[in-house]
Parts: C-alpha cells; sequence; structure tokens
C-alpha cells in the first residue's frame, strides 16, 4: 500500500520499519518551532577564497541547536564552502582561504588554538556520495571510536548497535556486520554513513545532499531518519531538493550565486513569504 | 520476437561497417600476437634453462636423452642443494650451491630492510602530506633515480659506499665499541673477549656484503616509493574525507584507511623492489665481489648468483663442460625464486586488500 502524503512525499506505508511507519507524516513538529534554542553556530563576516576567487562572500548568520537548517541555492554559490568551513574541511584544500569569524558554541574555531582534528570530533559529517570504507559494517561504524581513542570501559559492540539503530540500519544489517560496507544498497551506504557519524556523538550533523544520489524510497528513508536525529543533534543539511528543505527543516538559508547569504529565516517563511524578490524568483525555478 | 534475426534498419548490412569489423579483427590480432611474443619468450627461456640445466645433473639435455644419449650423474642434487662450497671451475670442484644462493639472500633481504621501511615512508609523505608542489617536484626525481643504469651505482659503491660508508662503519663505529668492550671484558671474559676481538678486527677490503645491501638497498627505494605512491594516490579522496570528518589524524588517515586500500600496489611495488635485488647483477658485484664465502659477517666479501653467472660468462670454461653448464642450474632456480615471489605477492595481496570500489 501506498500513499502521497500532504506534500506530494510517497511512502510505502507497508514497511516494518517503525522508524518509518510512526514518522510518516513527519512535518516539521510544530513544537520545535515554538520554542527558541541556542545557537550553536555563528558566523561573522565569513568569507573563503579559493585563490583569488570569492566562494562565501561576507556571511553573517546564527545556526540554531536541535533544529535542521537548511541551505539552498544554485550551483556554486558556496553551499559545500560553507559546510566545509564549519567543521574546517576546508583546511585540506591547498588553495582554500577563510576570512570573518566562525563560532562553535561562541569559540571561533579559527582560532589558533583550535584543533581541527578535536573539532570534527564534535562537528560530524555525511557527503554527497556515500562514501563507506573498503571495511566491514561494523569496522566501519566503529572506525570513529578507534580513532578517538574512546576509553576501555565503552563498549565497542555496544555502542556499534545504537549507532546502527540511530540510522535506522540495525534491522537490515544485525546479522551481517562482518561483510563489507560496501555490499550493502545504496540507501543503506547513506545511512551507514550517517551510523558512523553519530557512532562518536557529535554535536552537529553536517549533510551535503546526502540523498542526491537515491532513489526516492531511499531518500525518504534518509529524511525520515534526520527528523529523528535532531532530538540529539543539531543538523544543517545541503540540498537542492526545495521540497526536500521544505519538508524536513525549521530554518533556511538562501545563498545566491558569488556566494552571498539573500535570506535566512524560518523554512516557512522562506518557501511562503520570502522577503527578497530573488529568493521567490530561485523557489519558483525563475533564477538560478 | 520474430524480427530478431532480421537486419535492422541502419543495424546492419553496411558495407562500411562490415570493413570496420574486419579492421577491428585485424588490430585485435596485432595486439594478440604482441602478447604472445612475450608468452612464447618467456616460455623459451625457462626450457633453455630447463635443458641446460638437465645437462647439468645429468649429463646430457633432455632434448639428447630423449635421442638415446646415456644418462650419467655428474652433480647429485644432494651436493647442489646441500653442498657448502662453490667452486665448479675450481682443480678441485664443488658444486654446493649454498653459499651463493646465501649470497643473494643476504643481499636481497637486506636491501629489503633499507628500501621497504624508505620507501613506503618517502611515499607516505608524499602522497599524504607532501603539499602537491613539493610532490610534483620531488616526484621526478625518484623516477630519474629509478631510471640510472645499475652500472652507475657499482660505482658510486666503489667509490663511496665502499671506501667511506662501509669503511667509516667499521673504523669509526665497530672497531672503536670493540676497544670499549675490552675495555670492560673483565665483568664476562669468556663472551666479551672474543666479541670485543672479532669487533676490532673488522676492516674493509673492496667488497662486503653491507656495501652490496646498501646499494642495492637505495637503487631500490624510488621503485618501492614511486610505484607505492602511486597506488596511494588511486585511493578515492572520498575515503580520506570520510575519516578526517570522523575526526582522524593524518597519521590514521594514512595508516588505517590509504595503507589498506592501497596495499596491492605497494605489495607489487615490494616484490618488484625484491626482484630487482634477486636479479641484480652490476651493482651488487662491483659492492659484494665474487667469493662465495657462506658468512653472517656484513664486512665479508660474498658472492651473489648472478655475480657468479657474470663470472662464469667472462671466464674461460669451455661450452658443454659441467662446469659451463653449472650456469643454467643456477640460472633456472634464480628463476624459480623471482616466480616464487611472484605467488607470495598474490598470497599476500589476498589476504590484506582492503579493495574500494
Ligand atoms: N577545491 C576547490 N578549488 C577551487 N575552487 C573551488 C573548490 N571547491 C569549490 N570551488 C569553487 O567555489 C565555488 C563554490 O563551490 P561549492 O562547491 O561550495 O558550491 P556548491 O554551492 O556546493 O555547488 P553545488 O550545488 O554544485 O554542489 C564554485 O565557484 C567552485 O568552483
Ligand atoms: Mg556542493
Amino acid at each position: 500500500m501506498s500513499s502521497d502524503t500532504p506534500d506530494g512525499r510517497t511512502v510505502d506505508e507497508s514497511t516494518d520499519d517503525p522508524l518509518i511507519q510512526t514518522e510518516i507524516d513527519a512535518e516539521p513538529s510544530p513544537s520545535r518551532d515554538a520554542e527558541r534554542t541556542e545557537t550553536i553556530v555563528r558566523t561573522k563576516d565569513l568569507s573563503v577564497y579559493y585563490g583569488d576567487d570569492r566562494a562565501l562572500d561576507d556571511v553573517t548568520f546564527e545556526i540554531p541547536e536541535n533544529r535542521v537548517t537548511a541551505m539552498i541555492g544554485p550551483s556554486g554559490c558556496g553551499k559545500s564552502t560553507f559546510l566545509r568551513s564549519i567543521n574546517r574541511m576546508n583546511d585540506r584544500i591547498d588553495a582554500a582561504r577563510v576570512e570573518g569569524d566562525l563560532y562553535f558554541h561562541g569559540k571561533n574555531v579559527y582560532d589558533d588554538d583550535v584543533d581541527p582534528v578535536a573539532l570534527r570530533r564534535k562537528i560530524g559529517q555525511v557527503f554527497q556520495a556515500p562514501n563507506p570504507f573498503p571495511k566491514s559494517i561494523y569496522d566501519n561504524v566503529a572506525y570513529g571510536l578507534r580513532v578517538q581513542g574512546t576509553d576501555e570501559d565503552v563498549d565497542l559492540d555496544d555502542a556499534v548497535e545504537r549507532a546502527l539503530r540511530g540510522a535506522a540500519l540495525w534491522d537490515e544489517v544485525s546479522d551481517q556486520l562482518d561483510e563489507s560496507g560496501l555490499d550493502l544498497s545504496g540507501g543503506q551506504q547513506q545511512r551507514l554513513c550517517i551510523a558512523r557519524a553519530i557512532a562518536t556523538d557529535p554535536e552537529v550533523i553536517l549533510m551535503d545532499e546526502p540523498t542526491s544520489a537515491l532513489d526516492p524510497v531511499a531518500a525518504s528513508k534518509i529524511e525520515d531518519l534526520i527528523d529523528e536525529l535532531v532530538d540529539e543533534y543539531t543538523v544543517i543539511i545541503v540540498t537542492h531538493n526545495m521540497q526536500q528543505a521544505a519538508r524536513i527543516s525549521d530554518k533556511t538559508a538562501v545563498f545566491l550565486t558569488g556566494g552571498e547569504l539573500v535570506e535566512f529565516d524560518d523554512t516557512a517563511t522562506i518557501f511562503e513569504d520570502p522577503t527578497d524578490p530573488r529568493v521567490e524568483d530561485y523557489i519558483t525555478g525563475k533564477f538560478g | 520476437m520474430s524480427t530478431e534475426n532480421q537486419p535492422g534498419p541502419g543495424i546492419s548490412g553496411d558495407d562500411s561497417l562490415d570493413a570496420d569489423h574486419e579492421a577491428n579483427r585485424r588490430i585485435r590480432r596485432v595486439f594478440f600476437s604482441c602478447a604472445l611474443v612475450t608468452v612464447l619468450t618467456t616460455i623459451a627461456i625457462f626450457l633453455v634453462l630447463f635443458d641446460n640445466a638437465a645437462s647439468y645433473f645429468f649429463g646430457a639435455r633432455i632434448s639428447e636423452l630423449i635421442a638415446g644419449a646415456d644418462l650419467e650423474r655428474t652433480v647429485t642434487f644432494g651436493e647442489f642443494f646441500s653442498g657448502t662450497r662453490w667452486a665448479p671451475d675450481h682443480s678441485t670442484p664443488a658444486h654446493g650451491v649454498l653459499p651463493i644462493v646465501w649470497g643473494t639472500l643476504a643481499i636481497t633481504i637486506g636491501a629489503g630492510l633499507v628500501s621497504i621501511p624508505i620507501g613506503t615512508a618517502t611515499a607516505l609523505f608524499l602522497s599524504e602530506y607532501a603539499e602537491d608542489a613539493t610532490r610534483n617536484r620531488l616526484k621526478p626525481i625518484l623516477e630519474v633515480l629509478a631510471g640510472i643504469p645499475t652500472i652507475v651505482y657499482g660505482y658510486f659503491a666503489v667509490s663511496f659506499v665502499t671506501p667511506v660508508l662501509v669503511g667509516g662503519i667499521a673504523s669509526n663505529l665497530i672497531n672503536p665499541a670493540g676497544a670499549w668492550l675490552e675495555s670492560i671484558s673483565h665483568l664476562a671474559p669468556f663472551v666479551l673477549e672474543p666479541a670485543a676481538d672479532w669487533m676490532m678486527a673488522q676492516s674493509v677490503g673492496r667488497y662486503s656484503m653491507l656495501a652490496g645491501i646498501i646499494v642495492v638497498g637505495t637503487m631500490t627505494i624510488p621503485m618501492v616509493s614511486s610505484i607505492s605512491e602511486d597506488a596511494m594516490q588511486a585511493v578515492p579522496d572520498d575515503l580520506r574525507n570520510g575519516a578526517y570528518a570522523l575526526g582522524a589524524t593524518k597519521y590514521q588517515v594514512a595508516t588505517r584507511i590509504v595503507l589498506p586500500a592501497a596495499v596491492s600496489g605497494i605489495f607489487a611495488s615490494y616484490i618488484l623492489a625484491l626482484s630487482r635485488a634477486i636479479g641484480e647483477t652490476m651493482a651488487v658485484t662491483l659492492a659484494a665481489g665474487f667469493n662465495a664465502n657462506l658468512t653472517a659477517n656484513p664486512f665479508d666479501e660474498i658472492m651473489t648468483m648472478t655475480a657468479y653467472l657474470v663470472s662464469m660468462a667472462r671466464g674461460t670454461s669451455a661450452v658443454g663442460t659441467v662446469e659451463y653448464q653449472s650456469l643454467f642450474a643456477v640460472g633456472l632456480l634464480l628463476f624459480l625464486m623471482t616466480l616464487s615471489m611472484n605467488l607470495i605477492n598474490d598470497l599476500l595481496k589476498r589476504r590484506f586488500q582492503e579493495e574500494y570500489r
């Protein structure tokens, strides 16, 4: 049996995944919108350059804790660049240079005394194409815990199971933990990557178009999962899919070509009543 | 469906397409014959070695035996494989191959101990630590180093490694250490006294095992580092990003992600380097010498299998004599040693590879 949810998403209700059944009508929960939360990531005049080319232009805004914040905008407007500057993955790119400030819990992550390795242990990331390691499912999930040298009294088996349950993958893989993560389907691989990211219990999870390589069913599972994740984590997600942004996010940031943040507001406001005419043009497809 | 065998519009029945097919077949044949050349050469070499080696052991080639020649045991396998003196062309000949097999193994293992750690570390540095600019400058230098003719390394051994390096180690390290041992030898005279005497007696002649190890080791570093680095570069960056995003350090990414994913290429580089060390001739002859010594002393002259082949080839033994035929027995053994290196490589690869797709 299959039905269309009000926002046009097709969901298979006959699935026995409990997570999906309970979350079928997952609109951004009203309770989440009502109360205000702390800011977890704040930027001030953040600019990123690749050599002489500016990819982000004086971006200033605040990302709330335990919310889903979506980044939308045309290709090349700097969304991925922005994500990478939060966990300093831009450090890996020789040509990249960051100016301005980016605060995580009030601490500027570009201060000299910040260790990017330690920062990334608090800010996980899920990539556009699923990229499990060529290791077993178990070792994939345990990887983060192992490199972070978790104290010995943490039960690795337990942590792996919790992460896989958290990523709604446990029921599908619990009897094949020793098999390669690469033998899973694309959607399962992406959930494995999410499990890998949450296993170390970060505070923020960055997702760069996490469903763009997946079919609609697998994508909707990930969306449901994201809805589940914000109870514990802050999710910052880049997407090209307007419906997806509208469905799953509480806040939406619209970037436009040139790396400019043109509008940032509650998702409902952005999609129903944007201030900037360029945002309306972009959302309705007249732009970009 | 019934249309299956009918020529569809524009799919078949066109003359120019037939010509294409014909061209394809011709090109295929050309490529195939090229591949065949290498296969046939390998088989031919093996047969020649085998045939001649037979005459070393049995007094007649296989071809002659088939034609009805008498079989006589010239050299027994027992003597060949367990004898400890190798002097086929001596007035009192001896056919124990162990000393020169040992010479080859000592050089190969020693060179591997030099080139594998240094080469792998170099590759890891270039691939995972160095900035692009540094890598682009260093990589070509390594490749030039790999292309220097081995005879040049041989003279490098004669003019630098043996007198300066090995000589320096002997006179500045081993001799003084021996003198120091001598001074405290009253503590345990029966152990320390002979050790001290031995250490003080070491000096370097024209040739030494250690010089051979150093020269062949350095010679094969670029081979290990260059091929390993290629294998590491081929590991998808996605995997590195995934690990870095989990808070892995550079070292953890290098050792736990890149190494296991690149292991097949890395092992291939080791095997190539070791095979090169086994087969190395000119440099090793000039560095390690021509004296078939079954010795563990790194300052002694030794002879490798290849060095023996060289000395025989320029020697005076008549074609067809037992000492001349020994060339082929040694050659065959060398061939089998390299072959087994490749088999070991396959085994190791299967054991350690973390295959990325
Ligand atoms: N590694 C890099 N080196 C140089 N320039 C880069 C690099 N990565 C991105 N850029 C440039 O920075 C700009 C922003 O790129 P970015 O990948 O952040 O855009 P994006 O919004 O994520 O696009 P998309 O939606 O296509 O993923 C682009 O002009 C791009 O060419
Ligand atoms: Mg992007």
